[in-house]
């Protein structure tokens, strides 16, 4: 009997620790893969006509730049929506709603959070873009706006949940402490209960702007895809065309291990490091905070 | 009760022998007896023909079964290089760096005419513009014509729409239309225009939008888009795109379809291929709007 029992446990902790160390092997792997077949570009298409505007590979025009502009600002704007709408939801749901409300609204959002994007992308290119052409005067209503407001609904969720989840968390007797010393409610939530929660809530944040930057189907459909470099703010309501977009319209036609598909693998790269960045300045704010904090306990 | 269960019984057994009889009157047809399965991919202009002709054609020999699936010209044949397929259907001529690598494979791609198409540039019907010639319309989508007024519209500013640079329509638009046949013209869409993934969405634009103008296959056109009279230059007969004008070669910009085989074919597509010839499998193409080929 016990015997078999530590084989058991041992294969299962062998098994743990497997799954566990697979997700670094797999990002590994992936990275690896990006790299061999991307870097091949940098010998092949000159640094002056990557650093170009003009995207238009079927004649050799391999500007990037215009790509990763497109995806930023469709990115800011959707992170413009989506985070104040998200914390507001999540600081409802977790502090201001009462006990039957939450138990409808959750569920809720987390049926929004499963809405197949190309869905959305969908509703978007048939409803909303008409109608936003209409309201803003605009000459088409395939704008990076309208992305925009799609990748907010579509990282909301993603913010509402883990972010109330962190405020949730937060113990009883915090909120209990600043009601007793005569905080309103208002401030309790604000200077209490948030910062208590801050590294959740910023978690939340980076979840949703990831989901957003990555998004592919609904950008495609409602964007326009015009390879424009965005100026400014102002470009928000022009069409622009994303990385995302760019890589899953035209690798089906590449020939395999052509310039173009090269191309597209470093694209593929660029959107890898961003996201990269975007989750190490995440945990690194997350990091210093909770340094921060163990010094003052301490 | 006992009867009805009996006659339900023998109609049920009639049934079944005269099901089995219809199909062993196909085959007694000696060429088509072999079950075969036809794998055909490519240009999404050609896709709704392609799948009425399959659709017919596995009537006709239910022992064929014939897959069909778009995905663009450059689909089609890449798949063609790689030997997923056995026929690729394509809306332009393969290219020579195509040709280059299918051969490397060790096969020499066969190439059919199989229809004709004819582009139709389309407007919104509040657009009043019924006519352009086609160095009016290069001028539109290369950007030196920005506003509807300066071709006597409406004060407007133009959307471009096209196909995305995978589809065929899109090179083919570019090469006759943009820059009006001239290889040594390199002029480019504008960067502004619009790449719609699909004709679904140029259509759903050109619906909606009166500030738009886009272009697709005359089988993708609907009644409720407005079609403009092309003429190849101000002097000449603006002309619609229909069969006949495409047919006598008055419309200008028309061009052949494609399907291209690894090597000869043989066997059962040999016999699919020579069945799309024929006059029967040549109706079909008119009822989408297509140009049947052998009338000019």
């Amino acid at each position: 009997m016990k015997p078999s029992l530590s084989w058991s446990e041992y294969i299962i902790t062998q098994l743990v620790r497997i799954s566990g160390y697979s997700a670094i092997v797999f990002v590994a792997l992936i990275f690896f893969f990006l790299l061999r077949e991307g870097l091949p570009t940098i010998g092949e298409v000159s640094f002056s006509t990557l650093l170009n505007v003009r995207w238009y590979p079927i004649e050799d025009y391999f500007g990037i730049l215009p790509l990763i502009g497109g995806s930023v600002i469709v990115t800011i704007g959707a992170a413009m929506i989506a985070i104040p709408f998200g914390i507001g939801s999540a600081i409802f749901i977790a502090e201001i709603a009462p006990r039957w409300a939450r138990e409808i609204l959750k569920p809720f959002v987390e049926i929004l959070g499963g809405l197949p994007s190309v869905v959305l992308g969908f509703l978007g290119f048939v409803v909303m873009a008409p109608y936003i052409r209409r309201l803003l005067a605009l000459p088409t209503g395939l704008t990076a706006f309208t992305g925009s407001l799609l990748l907010g609904a579509i990282s909301i969720p993603t913010i509402v949940s883990v972010a109330e989840d962190a405020l949730d968390a937060v113990p009883k007797s915090y909120r209990d402490a600043a009601l007793a010393m005569g905080a309103t409610e208002w401030q309790t939530i604000w200077r209490v209960t948030l910062p208590a929660a801050r590294s959740g809530v910023l978690t939340a944040v980076m979840l949703g702007i990831g989901r957003a930057i990555g998004e592919t189907m609904t950008v495609m459909m409602v964007t326009g895809n015009a390879a424009i470099l965005p100026k400014g703010l102002g470009a928000l309501f022009s069409p622009v065309r994303t990385m995302t977009a760019t890589i899953a319209a035209e690798m089906g036609e590449v020939a395999n291990g052509s310039v173009h598909y090269h191309v597209l693998f470093f694209i593929g790269l660029v959107l890898f490091l961003i996201s990269l960045a975007v989750n190490i300045a995440a945990s690194a704010v997350v990091f210093r905070q909770r340094k921060r904090s163990e010094r003052i306990l301490s | 009760m006992k009867k009805t269960t009996l006659l339900i019984t023998l109609l049920f057994i009639i049934l079944i022998s005269a099901c089995r009889g219809s199909s062993s009157s196909f085959t007694q047809d000696s060429s088509h007896n072999e079950e075969a399965y036809i794998e055909n991919k490519g240009s999404d202009t050609i896709v709704n023909l392609a799948l009425a002709w399959a659709e017919r054609y596995q009537e006709l020999y239910p022992n064929v079964r014939i897959s069909v699936t778009g995905g663009g010209s450059g689909t089609g044949i890449a798949a063609l290089i790689n030997g997923t397929v056995d026929i690729a259907n394509a809306s332009r001529p393969i290219k020579p760096e195509e040709e280059q690598s299918i051969e490397a494979n060790g096969i020499i791609p066969v190439e059919f005419v199989i229809a004709r198409d004819a582009i139709a540039v389309v407007v919104n019907p509040e657009n009043p513009i019924n006519q352009l010639t086609l160095k009016q319309i290069s001028d539109i989508y290369s950007g030196k014509i920005n506003n509807w007024k300066e071709i006597g519209g409406e004060d407007r500013p133009i959307v471009r729409l096209s196909r995305e640079t995978n589809s065929g329509t899109h090179v083919y638009f570019l090469e006759e239309v943009i820059r009006l046949g001239d290889s040594e013209n390199k002029t480019l869409f504008s960067p502004d225009t619009l790449l719609m993934p699909s004709s679904e969405g140029i259509s759903t634009e050109i619906r909606d939008n009166p500030n738009a103008i886009g272009y697709d296959g005359l089988g993708y056109v609907t009644t409720d888009m407005k079609m403009i009279a092309v003429a190849k230059s101000a002097d000449e007969i603006f002309e619609l795109p229909s069969k006949d004008t495409v047919n006598n070669g008055s419309y200008p910009i028309a061009r052949d379809l494609y399907m291209y085989t690894a090597g000869d074919p043989s066997g059962a597509v040999k016999e699919y291929l020579d069945w799309i010839l024929s006059p029967e499998a040549q109706e079909i193409v008119t009822e989408l709007g297509f140009v049947p080929i052998g009338n000019q």
